[in-house]
């Protein structure tokens, strides 16, 4: 096992590397001066601001200080949030993103294997209908659709009940349900479809038959077999959906004026800040490595019957 | 350049009042639905949320007549909080209240003394006479050395400020800022710790307004020298000399101002506390924020006609702005391009027409057709320059701009104009408005144009390469003269990306300079003007302007169409009227 995690890690550093060249040279590919403003600058400006980033030296040696300084740790300085760290960016607003998106991630995982579990045993009757109609309507909308929706159904909320539920900021649980609920909504939906899949493929499996007719009980059979072997699938795709959710959310941060990073990584990319940049994705990169080899690890732990190749 | 709300957000807030009110009214009236459907689970659960929530900011809601605390939202994150390096709305806001400047504004937005209390105006140079009570946040005076300091740290070429060339009129600035001169050598010197002599280069009749810019402000050695380029980058690494401090800035999510108990004239400032908890640039967002009264303005960007329905229906507080900026479409005039054909601009000048770009194109209220490069608040001798030379600018004439198009097509020896670039960002009002340019053309003219859509730092360089024939451009003032326009189009500007050049225009640019005499100044402005429309050098399009909400127990808001806006040093929450 020490042998198979020790392997994927190297793999996935492998893979951090690959995707952090790719952006470099695909950052630097991308038509456009970062350090171009609204007012032109004389060339004396521009030379030091070109020396204060490194843009005045060749490609590869920029490429080779990126990569000494990411060995490091360190993305060096925004170019466009005044001498503000990319580590500092990364470290304040991830661990909003990463509150937010593991709310989001808990009200999925839960809605969507409670729904799953309900259409598969009420299968083509009224509460699967209902259910799968939403789960379709989760899965086509897009999340600002929803996020503006939460946003004037907690103003509807307050209006009613005379609550005054905070219909945007960050800091109070208050702040939080509503968008990680939405946040939550499309993957919750999509775990629901595959749980109800998947309870149906174990519904018709020879052990539950035999379990029937051994006479245990509804209740029994449901928690002992069928809901721990329909799960599996639903932990595979655990990994990669908490990172999808935790650096997915840029567009209920911004409905809901959440810090996260999200806000960051898009102003970054429309504003060819180079360093941030190349921090948030080698970030979310990483993270999404990270996610997929633990989520293969604990695979391991919670089916026994699947062995790490030798 | 040009912010325009998202039609899809407006379209779903739509939707969603829709479906609200399709449902019956007893339902939609507040208790109807409680004792329908009980207290519900969920409500519960947002009950207890409520519960475990700690006090907010937010919680105390827009404004707060007792305490004198205001609630706002910005629309981004300031980039910076330094005098030295700030370039954008948002930075000069923040900066605008928490510092000043040897001159400022009042409340009728006219120049005033601030950390001067005396000053001398002459052709070669200034002289400022300091008050004694204006102090920094520590407590110490705020002295002439500051300002020396300040300025010379501008315009060191190591500090990289992007708005060095502001500084200019004083002698040796340039040279300092490329590098040639040592910064001991800039025209500024402390005589003593409270007058401050300036030495210029040529006459400059707007240097007052000038040293009210975020970039004249003083900074305190001693202090600046303990964080170097961390300056100003966290509410303790900075002093203030402005009607409120920093006292909270957590990045990217909130800030918080307080009243300057150091400022020497506290006594206009009522309001005790400016918080920011909210950070975000979506509209429909603001629009709820003010709404659920939890903003007391929402300024940037405007709302747009679809909003102003709803704003109306809603009886939300709407007021109107003119920010002061002016769009226009830009030429190219290098000589290997067509458009440098002045009989082609010719043509297009006049099939433009102002008024149906600006209230169908544009179409956002509070804009205003544009005729000249100068907006209407740019002052000329006595009166607004408009008032006393009045732009001439040709009526639309379709059969006379065929004519002038058939002179361009001699000149250039072209039986067909071949197709035109028109370099264009990719929001969707550049899209809409580039698109109504190109049938307009096709339409009344015959051009061909082909929309070149670019990502704005894209659009930035291709303009300063000048791969365009067209470009959609605008400028929004720096400082109260119409110098911050006219010398746009001078041949040695960098910001003249079409590289207009005019030998009579560049004259008139350095006589306005060099004199103080606002008759001959707001002549020679005059005369530019309508050289650029004769010569049909940019097509005039629109001022900005824009409609925003504000909370009616908020008074005394002051807005600025240049520097920082809105400003607050003189607001007040007012008491609830009885009715």
């Amino acid at each position: 096992m020490l042998k198979y995690t020790l392997k994927r890690l190297f793999s996935g550093l492998v893979t951090i590397w690959f995707i952090a060249t790719v952006t470099f040279f695909g950052m630097h590919a991308v038509p456009g001066d970062p350090l171009m403003g609204d007012k032109a600058v004389s060339p004396e400006i521009r030379a030091n601001l070109e020396a204060r980033y490194g843009l005045d030296k060749p490609l590869l040696k920029q490429y080779q200080i990126f990569l000494t300084n990411m060995a490091q740790g360190d993305f060096g300085i925004s170019f466009t949030q005044e001498n503000r760290k990319v580590n500092d960016i990364i470290k304040e607003h991830f661990s909003v993103s990463a509150m937010l998106g593991l709310l989001a991630v808990i009200f999925a995982t839960i809605g969507g294997v409670v729904f799953g579990a309900i259409t598969a045993l009420y299968r083509n009757r009224w509460p699967d209908y209902v259910t799968m109609f939403v789960v379709v309507l989760c899965v086509s909308v897009p999340s600002f659709v929803f996020a503006a929706f939460g946003q004037l159904g907690i103003m509807h909320f307050n209006d009613l009940f005379g609550t005054r539920i905070p219909i945007a900021g960050w800091g109070t649980i208050g702040h939080m349900i509503v968008p990680s609920l939405v946040l939550g909504l499309g993957t919750m939906a999509y775990l629901t479809r595959l749980m109800r899949s998947s309870m149906l493929e174990v519904t018709g499996a020879d052990y539950i038959r035999t379990a029937r007719a051994k006479g245990l009980s509804m209740q029994r059979i449901f928690w002992r077999h069928q809901l721990r072997n329909a799960i599996l699938p639903v932990v595979t795709v655990l990994g990669p959906a908490i990172a999808a959710i935790t650096t997915g959310g840029f567009v209920v941060e911004l409905v809901f004026a959440i810090p996260g990073l999200g806000r960051y990584f898009v102003q970054a990319v429309q504003q060819l800040d180079y360093t941030v940049i190349m921090g948030t994705t080698v970030f979310y990169g990483a993270f999404l490595v990270l996610m997929v080899i633990l989520v293969d690890i604990l695979y391991g732990f919670i089916d026994p019957r699947i062995q790490v190749a030798k | 350049m040009l912010k325009q709300q998202s039609p899809t957000i407006t379209i779903i807030d739509e939707l969603y009042l829709m479906l609200w009110k399709t449902l019956p009214l007893r339902l939609q009236r507040p208790g109807r639905l409680r004792a329908l459907v009980g207290r519900s689970a969920l409500a519960s659960l947002f009950s207890l949320a409520i519960l475990l929530a700690p006090s907010q900011a937010s919680a105390q809601g827009a404004v707060n007549e007792k305490t004198q605390t205001l609630t706002l939202a910005l629309t981004s994150e300031p980039p910076s909080a330094s005098t030295l390096l700030g370039t954008d709305q948002v930075s000069f806001w923040l900066i605008d209240h928490i510092t000043e400047g040897l001159m400022g504004y009042d409340k009728n937005n006219a120049l005033t003394g601030a950390i001067a209390k005396r000053w001398e105006l002459r052709d070669d140079g200034a002289t400022f006479w300091l008050r004694k009570d204006a102090k920094w946040s520590d407590g110490s005076p705020v002295t002439a050395h500051d300002f020396v300091f300040a300025w010379r740290e501008v315009l060191k070429p190591a500090t990289a400020s992007e708005y060095a060339f502001i500084l200019y009129p004083i002698k040796n600035a340039e040279a300092v800022n490329k590098g040639e001169l040592s910064s001991d050598q800039l025209g500024v010197r402390a005589v003593g710790d409270y007058r401050l002599e300036v030495t210029f280069t040529q006459p400059c009749a707007y240097f007052l307004d000038l040293t009210a810019f975020i970039s004249y402000r003083p900074v305190k050695e001693e202090f600046f020298k303990q964080y170097g380029r961390a300056y100003a980058s966290d509410p303790d690494k900075m002093l203030y000399n402005g009607p409120f401090v920093l006292t909270k800035w957590v990045h990217g999510a909130s800030l918080n101002m307080k009243k300057n108990e150091h400022y020497w004239n506290k006594e206009v400032v009522k309001l005790q506390e400016i918080d920011v908890p909210y950070i975000t640039s979506d509209t429909s967002a603001l629009y709820n924020l003010f709404k659920d009264g939890e903003i007391a303005m929402k300024v940037v960007p405007g709302i747009g006609p679809d909003t102003i329905k709803k704003a109306l229906a809603d009886h939300l507080p709407m007021r109107k702005f003119n920010d002061g900026s002016n769009f226009y479409m830009e030429f190219n005039h290098r000589p290997d391009r067509l458009t440098s054909n002045r009989n082609l601009r010719k043509a297009i000048q006049l099939v433009f027409d102002q008024q149906l770009f600006t209230n169908k194109v544009v179409a956002s209220p509070g804009n205003k057709p544009s005729y000249s490069l100068f907006p209407d608040w740019v002052r000329g001798a006595e009166q607004p320059l408009y008032k006393e030379y009045p732009p001439k600018f040709p009526a639309n004439d379709e059969k006379l701009a065929r004519e002038y198009l058939e002179k361009a097509k001699q000149e250039l020896g072209l039986e067909q104009i071949p197709p035109l670039i028109l370099l264009s960002t990719d929001s969707p009002g550049a899209n809409k408005q580039s698109e109504y340019v190109q049938s307009l053309l096709k339409r009344t003219l015959g051009l061909d144009i082909k929309i070149d859509k670019q990502i704005f730092k894209q659009r930035l360089a291709k303009m300063g390469t000048g791969e365009f024939d067209l470009v959609g451009s605008g400028w929004g003032p720096d400082f109260n003269d119409a110098m911050t326009f006219a010398e746009l189009f001078a041949s040695w500007n960098k910001n003249n990306r079409g590289r207009y050049s005019n030998p009579e225009y560049d004259r008139l640019v350095r006589l306005a300079q060099s004199t103080t005499d606002p008759k001959t100044r707001a002549h020679a402005f005059g005369e530019l003007q309508q050289l650029l429309i004769d010569d049909a050098a940019i097509i005039n399009q629109y001022q900005r302007g824009y409609v925003y909400l504000q909370n009616t127990h908020l008074r005394g808001v002051v807005r600025r169409i240049f520097g920082g806006d809105p400003v607050f040093k003189y607001a007040y929450i007012e008491e609830e009227q009885e009715k």
